[in-house]
């Protein structure tokens, strides 16, 4: 992580917090990558899943975005959430003692791939109430935007809105709990 | 759902971030005075002889101090509410007014002759100090930890902690004002046993209420 490199989160996130989602979409992909190569590090034998790591810290920057002071360099804040979300997803994983998988990953050494469909995100998912589940999935999954998905719902666009907002929050809560 | 459809939901959810640390501890400062005022008028209210006992060295001390610990709690505490805030410096402030009341205490040993010390340490109530403290910075300390819950604490024990300094301090201001006991020698010791019970109850419902 060079100076130039934070320069770039700090100003798309500034931009982000002023409520410019493009550069929110872009900040967010360039968290992602940053939070997936730490959590890789530290993920060994795969437990927990290091995109699973990557989503919880993706809602939790979303939530506690407030956080941030402007006039600070971001990765240490951002790896500060996900070093603290890779130790509650050991802790819930309970008294089972990491088994050290150095071995076997040598032999498995090639890049690892892009999870296809963490676990965890897609149970939150579930834990929501139906119409919470609809907005949700509209604009994530079929990527429709907020009027696209307030027509096709016949609801206002503030109550897609609220709707979002509160099942974000509902997942980010529901994250990693058992259903 | 993959991370990029994630993405595309917090994207869209972008506009209201709502306000900074420093703001959102502000507020609650001003909220803590004014429930711990509250608290004071309605249970202990002032001494008779406050104002003009303004013009005391001693009396008006113990506002100062309440006042210094006060602000470097709530400093400590809009850095604690950050994720990256492993073990601020900020902390360090922390110390600034336990070590007024040292000196203070140091004074008072010089000018107060030694048979003397013994009952200005115990004074008249320090009951009512280890009761009405606790009591009147419970509501302040709710309100404290409600605030850190908002904020992302990565050391949620040690922020209820100083949550409950804050609480605390503020709930002496008010007591100080009612308190006939002003030596420094009771301030140091009564004072920091009654905030220290605010700070060990805040400890525990930081890590209670805190995660997030």
């Amino acid at each position: 992580m060079t100076t130039r490199q934070d320069h770039t989160l700090a100003e798309l996130f500034r931009a982000a917090n002023a409520g410019d989602e493009r550069a929110y979409a872009e900040f967010l992909r360039l968290a992602a990558g940053l939070v997936r190569g730490f959590a890789r590090g530290k993920c060994r034998g795969g437990e927990p899943d290091p995109e699973d790591v990557v989503q919880e810290t993706l809602l939790a920057v979303h939530l506690k975005r407030h956080t941030w002071e402007p006039t600070r360099p971001v990765a240490p804040w951002l790896i500060g959430i996900a070093r603290y979300k890779l130790i509650d997803g050991f802790r819930r994983r309970g008294r089972m003692i990491p088994v050290d998988l150095d071995d076997v990953i040598e032999t498995l050494a090639a890049p690892e791939p892009e999870t296809a469909s963490p676990l965890e995100v897609n149970r939150a998912l579930d834990a929501l109430s139906a119409g919470q589940r609809s907005v949700v999935t509209s604009i994530s999954l079929r990527g429709q935007s907020i009027s696209a998905t307030a027509a096709e719902l016949n609801m206002s666009e503030g109550a897609v809105r609220v709707a979002l907002h509160r099942g974000l929050a509902a997942i980010a809560k529901a994250f990693g709990k058992p259903s | 759902m993959k991370t990029d459809d994630l993405i595309a939901a917090l994207a869209a959810d972008a506009p209201g971030a709502g306000p900074s640390q420093s703001v959102r501890w502000v507020a609650a400062l001003a909220g803590a005075l004014v429930l711990a005022g509250i608290a004071f008028s309605a249970g202990l209210g002032p001494r008779p002889d406050m104002l003009a006992s303004f013009a005391a060295v001693r009396f008006t001390f113990k506002f100062v101090l309440m006042a210094v610990l006060t602000l470097s709690a709530l400093a400590a505490l809009i850095e604690l509410s950050r994720p990256e805030a492993a073990r601020p410096r900020v902390l360090l402030a922390l110390g600034i007014a336990p070590a007024m009341a040292l000196v203070a205490v140091g004074l008072e040993l010089w000018a107060v002759p030694a048979g003397e010390w013994s009952r200005r340490f115990l004074g008249a109530n320090y009951t009512v100090c280890l009761v009405s403290v606790p009591l009147m910075g419970a509501a302040p300390l709710a309100l404290a930890i409600f605030t850190l819950r908002a904020g992302a604490p990565s050391q949620a024990g040690l922020a209820g902690a100083v949550a409950g300094v804050l609480a605390g301090a503020v709930a002496a201001f008010f007591y100080a004002a009612h308190c006939t006991d002003d030596s420094p020698l009771f301030v140091a010791f009564w004072y920091t046993l009654a905030i220290g019970v605010l700070a060990a109850a805040g400890a525990v419902a930081g890590r209670l209420f805190a995660r997030w």
